[in-house]
């Protein structure tokens, strides 16, 4: 479940250009994420922190550019199933209950004893009660953990999280800040984007700022954590 | 920019001189009379259109497999061209069939293939109204594209086995069946001047394509400014 | 994870989401029906002509439910972004269409056979002598025409007007298909019957060539 040790995995965008049309959504990026850190990325709407999510988790072809994955201590490549990722939508089929989603997703992946560690996720995230129910009658906090349920099915070294606190009450918000941390110091890498300081936002170990498509801030680079996050929201 | 009208200049020299050709060079036909030299522009509109289609195709797979506009541009241009010259045949055909056979549309096999390929085409053309991102246009219609020209053989195919058993008159024979000499001649070189219309209105076409293109990039950038 | 045993697990779930509202069974039936019941008022349907337009009818009763039925294929994997969590957790980006095809050939399948006998007494045919051969060309048939729907949904579901665009792109494309299908059917329900094996055959290559395409290009038409 919440891995006792997750293969940590370092991420690496090389000259990353997205286009739509004449747009560029993003322009140039590089960035170098090490193994092990939490990373928060602050911008406004369309600054293109989903874009970037959305091209680590290889849902979105970048228009130029690499993208790689290298497992803690190897030059392994690592495929994109070890990659975790929670978008805004739930991810999974509201005409399915909890447990039949996970399942589905679980043996996609081809992990072994499917239904063993389908209980014990549904367990720690706490929706073991209403493992039976569609998924369609759960309410947004519910929504989620189902939603972080799947991007840990396969103990990933990589997890990505776009806005993951919108919506939630603060006893979701409080399960996710705890799960989170959780991960972080079993080794996962974790990237996610936020719209301004939080709870969440304290978990990270750096933080980057993207700005019409760019990079134009990172505490490694010595800015300030706070100047990053409080521009978020303009 | 005189180039081009020069260019365009000599392809219409040699439209004007196939059509010459077909009205005085070329014999006329026995029992069909004049109308029988309608032949020479519906069959090589026949041909270049099936090239233009061809053209498109290839363009569709460059673009699938590059992602440069460039293909999409040429894929785009060659569609409408084909179309236009499948259109001529279209309306050709019923012209001939009217005084020789009586009736406008005779559900010749391969007309009726012809009309099958129009639609298809036509099809494209509207999927690409309907998407509006540019990037995901190219592809969704390149990807369109490919399978519709892949279907083009099954359709001539189904067409041409089961609908030719309803005895159904045939339009003029194809080229080389039966021809005279020297209307086989006229005929190719019909072919020739048509193709030549049709890389050179391909080549505008592109042109024009480029600077839609450059027009959108440009107001896309003002909106967000 | 190998190709089959990931085709089966996500066949799995498209089967069972469907049987369990059956709302897309239910809805091509009836559709299916009317249309049937539409057609016999524009002639005469005990007539000998009926029989020679008899599978005709019901070929292009099929083509539209088809046209309608596989539009929620690409669409409903909309609503939560289902489609992303998919792309994510398969090996290989057509086992989501092998599987949707397979789906979508067994839903069309059901509804065309359910329906047979209806139109048996309909158009007053004879279906059971050969019922085993219109189950192989129901079968080619559906299969070709799920294999170029299931591709043609995943376009028409990026596109505006996509209830009307779908029936566009696909009909003109399944023209083959159509005329295969209904003079195999037309043969087979002659008072003489007999099976059209070059028929046959050319559904079988209509369905190669695109099963070969959409592998191909497949993973194109999920791009992001």
């Amino acid at each position: 479940m919440i891995p006792a040790a997750v293969r940590s995995t370092s991420i690496r965008f090389e000259d990353i250009d997205k286009r739509y049309g004449g747009l560029y959504a993003l322009r140039r990026v590089s960035l170098e994420v090490a193994a092990g850190e939490c990373v928060v990325l602050a911008g406004r709407n369309g600054s293109g922190k989903t874009t970037l999510l959305r091209i680590a988790a290889r849902l979105v072809r970048p228009s130029a550019g690499k993208i790689s994955f290298a497992a803690l201590g190897t030059n392994e490549h690592v495929a994109p199933t070890s990659v975790g990722f929670v978008a805004h939508a739930t991810m999974a089929y509201d005409d399915l209950t909890a447990e039949e989603n996970l399942l589905l997703f679980a043996r996609l992946q081809g992990i072994a004893r499917p239904v063993q560690l389908v209980e014990e996720l549904l367990r720690e995230v706490g929706l073991f009660d209403r493992r039976d129910s569609l998924v369609r009658t759960f309410s947004r906090g519910m929504r989620q953990r189902v939603a972080i349920a799947r991007a840990l099915l396969n103990a990933p070294g990589v997890l990505l999280l776009d806005e993951p606190a919108t919506g939630l009450d603060p006893q979701g918000t409080a399960w996710l800040v705890e799960t989170l941390r959780r991960m972080r110091d079993a080794g996962c890498t974790i990237v996610m984007s936020l719209h301004g300081e939080s709870e969440i936002s304290a978990l990270a170990t750096r933080a980057i700022r993207l700005d019409a498509g760019a990079i134009v801030a990172d505490t490694r680079a010595g800015a300030d954590v706070r100047s990053i996050l409080a521009f978020a929201d303009a | 920019m005189w180039k081009r009208g020069l260019v365009g200049a000599v392809v219409l020299s040699l439209v004007g001189a196939a059509a010459y050709a077909s009205f005085f060079i070329a014999p006329t036909e026995r029992t069909m009379g004049l109308i029988q030299k309608i032949f020479y522009f519906h069959a090589a509109s026949a041909w270049a259109g099936m090239t233009a289609f061809s053209v498109c195709f290839v363009a569709n797979l460059l673009y699938v497999w590059r992602r440069q506009p460039k293909w999409d541009s040429l894929g785009v241009s060659a569609a409408e061209v084909g179309l236009a010259f499948i259109t001529i045949v279209l309306i050709t055909g019923p012209i001939w069939a009217k005084p020789v056979w009586g009736i406008y549309w005779t559900w010749d096999a391969r007309l009726t293939s012809t009309f099958v390929l129009w639609l298809l085409y036509i099809s494209y053309l509207l999927l690409r109204t309907l998407v509006e991102e540019p990037d995901r246009r190219a592809l969704l219609s390149a990807l369109f594209g490919i399978f519709a020209f892949l279907d083009v053989p099954l359709v001539f195919g189904a067409i041409r086995w089961w609908r030719t058993q309803h005895p159904a008159p045939v339009i003029m024979g194809g080229p080389g069946s039966g021809l005279e000499p020297t209307m086989r001649a006229v005929f190719f070189f019909s072919v020739l001047a048509l193709h030549a219309l049709m890389v050179f209105l391909i080549v505008e076409r592109y042109g024009l394509e480029k600077l839609r293109m450059e027009l959108d990039d440009l107001r896309r950038e003002a909106e967000v400014a | 994870m190998s190709l089959f045993a990931n085709t089966t697990v996500l066949l799995g779930k498209e089967l069972r989401t469907e049987f369990r509202s059956r709302e897309l069974l239910t809805t091509t039936i009836v559709f299916i029906l009317i249309v049937l019941v539409l057609f016999s008022f524009t002639f005469d349907p005990l007539s000998e002509e009926a029989r020679r337009f008899g599978a005709g009818l019901l070929w292009l009763a099929f083509l539209f439910a088809a046209s309608l039925m596989l539009q929620p294929c690409f669409l409903r994997e909309q609503t939560n972004d289902t489609l992303s969590a998919l792309r994510l957790s398969v090996s290989d980006p057509f086992v989501i269409f092998l599987a949707k095809l397979t789906a979508n050939t067994l839903f069309l399948l059901l509804t065309e056979l359910l329906l047979l006998p209806i139109f048996a007494i309909m158009y007053n045919v004879r279906v059971l002598p050969v019922f085993h051969w219109l189950v192989l060309v129901f079968f080619l048939g559906s299969l070709g025409v799920s294999i170029a729907g299931t591709a043609l949904s995943a376009i028409s579901a990026q596109a505006r007007m996509r209830e009307l665009l779908l029936p566009l792109l696909l009909l003109p494309l399944l023209t083959p298909i159509l005329i295969a299908s209904t003079e195999l059917t037309s043969a087979l329900l002659d008072r003489s019957p007999y099976v059209q094996w070059k028929g046959v055959g050319f559904l079988v290559a209509f369905d190669v060539v695109f099963l070969t395409a959409l592998w191909l290009f497949g993973e194109y038409l999920l791009e992001e």
